[in-house]
Order: structure tokens, then sequence, then C-alpha cells
């Protein structure tokens, strides 16, 4: 097996003093700084976002896994800032006003900084203002909301209206997710994409940053 | 005491009847949202033992208390971590006034949200806050525990080790649920019913079950898989009424009293030996079940 190859493997079984080694092998060698993130770290971690969109593995593996995967990202951090490879896109990422869940809200950003995109994460009890302010601060492509509350969710609807009335309407999309959340409240309150999964949630945060 | 052991009761061939949601009469009551539930036992005391009082009055045999983000991890969020003690003790009070001499209270502790397998918090320090809370729940009144929407079975034993070395209560665990795309179940770390019974009945739970999740008519193959572990352990189910859908931005829960009543037979044959509810049921959904049950 190549050395990249095996860090994805490593990756995927969280071990992650494994997948530093296996890096820092990579780079000794003479690896792509970039090939090493891609084709190692970002394959690996997609691998484990389908497994986990699937039910083949739960929670706990994707947090070691992402883990795993962000030592391995550090050591890769100064030859790819060298290197001037850019970022895929840039997502504002939090948990509405109101809601402090922030499982399901970490989760997403694993899978999305998985995807070679930079989230800046805004954490828990995020009101619309601060969503807005941080995606034109950052230049962000798409601001993703999360809310594991019946009576939060409605929070959402003050996030798409707050970028309706900024700078931001027409060009930053809106995404939406958590447990009480579905299409059609989606719909219903203007947002721009729904997704069911953490693992779904960065694929079309990638699409929409594309 | 009075009114005896819960397990006791379900071992002299009793079908008990819990209560339903407490969070969504709070915000009836002017609780906002992102106002730390768990303070109303201190401030609007009246008002929670309201809650209570409705599941009383609809014929429950067990209310539960506010006390289910009472982790001081919880209550960290809204500063009131030292507050923890005084708030869990607060929320048995509320019960018990509710409750009488006849109803028993089964005191909510719910997950920290904290999770042990990235390293952000250990073992000791749940048990920690577990211990706090039970001791409190137990000053407050309370008969038993219901740690409850449990999803790691490592969280869910230092609670169980927590209340049962710590307090001389029952205690009764409860895990959440989601149907895979397989079709099976499992807690959103993984854990199958069987192994959360397992996991539970070994730390030393006087009580097994499961709550929220998609619905009662799930909850049939959970308590038949959790059974499989243990046939003489007692089973609590607190179902959601359905999983809730938006009708004019408000979320409507699917299952009418009736619809949920008539799932308790087919629940009691798989196992079951208390029956409640979750999010979005309503004192009629108790009544109802009540009614079905006796």
């Amino acid at each position: 097996m190549s050395v990249i190859a095996e860090i994805g493997e490593a990756l995927q079984k969280g071990k992650k003093a494994d997948v530093e080694a296996l890096v820092r092998q990579a780079l000794d060698e003479g690896g792509d700084p970039q090939v090493i993130l891609e084709d190692g770290l970002l394959a690996g971690m997609g691998r484990i976002g389908e497994q986990f969109k699937k039910n083949e593995v739960y929670v706990p593996e994707v947090l070691i896994a992402a883990r795993a995967m962000n030592a391995g990202a550090a050591l890769l951090k100064p030859y790819l800032a060298e290197a001037g490879v850019g970022e895929k896109g840039v997502v504002v990422l939090g948990t509405v006003k109101g809601d402090l869940h922030d499982i399901g809200k970490n989760l997403v950003k694993m899978m999305m900084e998985g995807k070679g995109l930079r989230v800046v994460d805004l954490g828990v009890d995020v009101p619309a203002a601060r969503f807005i302010g941080a995606a034109e601060e950052n230049g962000a492509q798409v601001i993703a909301c999360s809310a594991l509350l019946t009576t939060t969710m409605g929070e959402m609807k003050n996030v798409v209206e707050a970028r309706n009335a900024s700078s931001l309407a027409g060009k930053v999309q809106i995404m939406i997710g958590g447990a009480p959340v579905n299409q059609s409240f989606c719909d219903q309150i203007g947002a721009d994409v729904y997704t069911a999964s953490a693992a779904d949630a960065a694929d079309l945060a990638l699409e929409l940053c594309g | 005491m009075p009114r005896g052991k819960i397990a006791d009761a379900v071992r002299a061939g009793r079908v008990l009847v819990s209560d339903g949601a407490w969070g969504t009469f709070l915000h009836e009551k002017g609780l906002k949202p992102g106002e730390c539930p768990e303070s109303w036992c201190a401030s609007r005391f009246d008002d929670v033992a309201e809650v209570a009082r409705g599941y009383v009055a609809a014929g429950a045999d067990m209310v539960q208390s506010n006390s289910f983000g009472g982790s001081c991890f919880k209550l960290e969020h809204y500063g009131l971590a030292d507050e923890a003690a005084a708030l869990n003790e607060a929320a048995a009070r509320a019960s018990r006034a509710a409750a009488g001499e006849a109803v028993w209270v089964i005191a909510s502790i719910g997950p920290t949200g904290k999770m042990l397998v990235t390293g952000e918090v250990t073992e000791e320090e749940l048990y920690g806050a577990f211990k706090t809370q039970a001791v409190a729940l137990e000053a407050g009144g309370a008969d038993a525990v219901c740690i409850e929407t449990m999803s790691d079975a490592a969280e869910a034993v230092q609670a169980i080790r927590a209340a049962k070395e710590n307090t001389g209560l029952e205690v009764i665990c409860t895990f959440t649920f989601e149907r895979t795309v397989r079709g099976d179940f499992r807690t959103m770390m993984g854990l199958s019913p069987a192994d959360a019974a397992k996991a539970a009945v070994e730390a030393g739970a006087d009580i097994i079950g499961s709550n929220c999740g998609n619905g009662i008519v799930y909850m049939v193959e959970i308590v038949n898989e959790m059974r499989a572990v243990d046939n003489d352990i007692p089973i609590l189910v607190h179902a959601n009424a359905g999983l809730p859908r938006v009708v004019d931005g408000r979320n409507v829960f699917p299952d009418a009293p009736e619809d949920m009543a008539r799932q308790a037979p087919a629940l009691i044959a798989a196992g079951a030996n208390i029956i409640g509810g979750c999010c979005g049921t309503t004192p009629a959904h108790i009544q109802a079940i009540a009614d079905a049950v006796r």
C-alpha cells in the first residue's frame, strides 16, 4: 500500500499518531502536500462520511477520524500556505440563537473541513446578525445554521431575513439542518438548502462554493 | 415509604403509567427560547409544579421533574453551574408538591452533552456531575432518578453508578434510538437496544427503557430487543407523539392521544411495564394511555 493510501486507512481508524507519522513520512519522501491532503486525509474523511450516512459508523468514529484528520492537516498547513494553495470555499457555521446544542453542528464542521472548506465556527446561541457579520468579514459563500429544538428552529427564519436585508442577498446561500428541520420547513422560511445529514451538508456546501 | 418501590409494583404485575412532555408546557407558560428551563425551579416554582400537576390529574402513576438539563455541564452555559444542587433539589420539590403521597417522582437527568470519546470530559467528571444531581434530587423528595436520552453507554454507566452509590433512589435509565437505513435501531453513538440494555443492567439500573425517538410504533421493536436481554427487569417507555411536522410555521406532532393509546397493548406484549410520553405528548395522551392499560 502506498503511504498516501495508508494515511487514509489510518485516518478511518482514527489513529491520530499513525496519521501524523505517515504524513511526516510522505513529506520526507518528497510527496506533494496537496496530494497528501486530497488523496490521503480528505479521501479518508470522505469515506468516513459515506459510512456515516449509511449507518455503518456512528458519531464516535467520525469524531476520532476528524481528530486524526486535523492533526495531519496541521502538519501540512505550512507547506500548503507556502505553495499558495487556496481553500475551496468558506462556510460560516453556528447553532442558532437560544439553542446550545453543538454535537450536530460540530459533525457538520468536521465533514465540511473534510471536503477542504474553511469553516468559521461561531459556536452556539448565535444571533442572526452575527451570522451575517461573520459572512461579510470572511467572504463566505455559505451560512450554515443548526438547531436541535423545535422552539429554536424558528430563529433560522430570522437569519434568512437578515441575509435578505443585507449586502449578502443573492450572493450567500443559507443551509439549514438539525433534528426537527426538514425540506418543507426550509421551503417555508426561504432558506436555500436543507440536508438531512452532516455528510450531505458537506457535499452540498462544496457544490455551493464551486 | 407508603409508595414502595416502582420495580416491586411492576413485579407484582402492575402496568404503570408515566408522564409526558415538559418543555412545551414551560414554553406555553412563558419560558423563552434560550432561557434556562431549570432556572424556573427557583424563579417560577409554582408554574413548574403545575406541569407535574397536569399529569397527576391525568392519571399518571409517576411524574418526572424539570431537571433534564440540570448537570453542571449544561447549567454552565447559563452561568448557573454553581446552582446545580439548589436547582435540582427545587425541581424534585416541585414535582413532589404536585405528586402528593400516592404518585412517584422519577426525577429527570439528561446527558451532559460532553463526549468521553474525544477526551473533552473524564469519567470522573461525569460521575461527579451526576452525583451532585442525584443527591440533590433525593434531598428534594424524589423516589427515583430517570436518567434519559442517553446515547453513550459509558456516560449512562457513570450516571447509574453515581445515583446507586450515593443515594437510596431507584435508578431508571432510558436510551434514545433512531431507526437506521437498515431498519434496525441505534443510538447516535451506535449502541443497539440490546447493548444498551446490557450496559444499564450491568451498571445496576433497577429499570431500563427507551425515550424520545421516532414514535411509539418503533418502541415495540426496541422493547422486544431489550426484553430479550433480561426477562425480569422492568422496562419503561417514554415515546414521542410521532415525528414533528411543520404546519403553518408550528410544530405539529402527528400522534393523537388515541393513536398512542392504541399501541399500548403491543408495547405491553413486547415486555414494557411502564408507559408514558416524551416530546409532543400532553396530559390528554397520558390519560388515554392510562385508560388503555387499566
